[in-house]
């Protein structure tokens, strides 16, 4: 897999380097910023709150 | 033979890859949500600063706050409305308070339940915020001891509350953000404030509960003691 990839990077080997590693950034930049925040919610380890499907007697939900 | 090996090695990329991108999600998790939420709540926080700045002296007498609910309850889903300072977490410690709980409200800073009472109000003014990542506001939360001050901050009022007591439940104990904090039913004679925040730490099988009592509302003008913005002794912060 990543034979392959190697080889098809052009010039040299520092240039191969370098492209290697704007790759690497460019890969850590999309999971950073869109696909770890949007499977985070997803997960079970992100809950703070108490649940609030239950109406809590003495209060109405404020439309929002 | 040649294709055995290229399917065994390919295969052994993807599982070291999977590997890497789990350990990349758990420093994002871990690190980097505290590096931008603390970011956006510091600028939260200053925007709410300066929106809470009282007018000019010339336009202030004709504009009375006759109610300092009023503005509060139309608050729309998702905007901050509230500062909440705690001594005990250090001087500069200061978090915004939006309206909401769901996931990205609780990322941009504390949450408040939608439906429980507002700052001051008589009921309980209820809250969440995150344990760890996203800022942690709540990190410290275990630290809170009994008589410890938090001050809620709005645009009209200071509300000083004193911390009573702590307890640790499940999340499907929701009697907790009543409007008497445990007796669900129970008509409230006083201003609660309750805080909610995941426990253990890193774990979210349980909720670590602090509750509060209104102590004192100082409108803004009155300006707020420094004696309740003493950080108490032993104090991490």
């Amino acid at each position: 897999m990543y034979g392959p990839l190697w080889r098809l990077l052009p010039g040299p080997w520092p240039v191969k380097v370098i492209l290697a590693l704007v790759l690497v950034a460019g890969v850590v930049a999309v999971c950073f910023l869109w696909l770890f925040p949007a499977i985070a919610p997803h997960l079970p380890f992100n809950g703070n709150s108490v649940q609030t499907g239950l109406p809590l007697p003495g209060s109405a939900p404020l439309s929002t | 033979m040649t294709a055995l090996r290229w399917v065994v090695r390919t295969l052994g990329e993807l599982f070291i890859t999977l590997g890497l991108l789990v350990l990349l999600f758990v420093s994002w998790q871990l690190w980097w949500t505290d590096v931008t939420a603390n970011r956006e709540q510091a600028a939260t926080i200053q925007t709410l600063e300066r929106e809470f700045r009282p007018p000019a002296l010339e336009h202030r007498a004709a504009d009375p706050v006759a109610d300092p609910l009023a503005t509060l309850t139309k608050v729309p889903f998702g905007q901050a409305f509230a500062i909440i300072r705690i001594p005990r977490f250090g001087a500069d410690y200061a978090r915004p308070v939006l309206q909401g709980t769901d996931h990205d409200t609780l990322t941009q800073g504390i949450g408040h339940y939608s439906g429980t009472a507002f700052p001051g109000q008589v009921g309980n003014f209820a809250v969440a915020g995150h344990r760890t990542t996203y800022g942690k506001p709540f990190s410290n939360i275990d630290l809170l001891q009994k008589g410890d001050i938090i001050v809620v901050e709005t645009k009209t009022r200071y509300l000083v509350y004193a911390v009573d007591r702590h307890v640790i439940v499940t999340p499907d104990q929701v009697e907790v953000i009543a409007p008497v904090p445990q007796q669900p039913g129970a008509r409230p004679k006083q201003a609660w404030l309750t805080m909610t925040a995941c426990h253990p730490r890193y774990s979210a099988s349980q909720r670590y509960i602090v509750f509060a009592r209104l102590l004192k509302a100082i409108p803004r003008a009155a300006g707020l003691p420094a004696s309740f913005m003493t950080v108490p002794k032993g104090s991490v912060g």
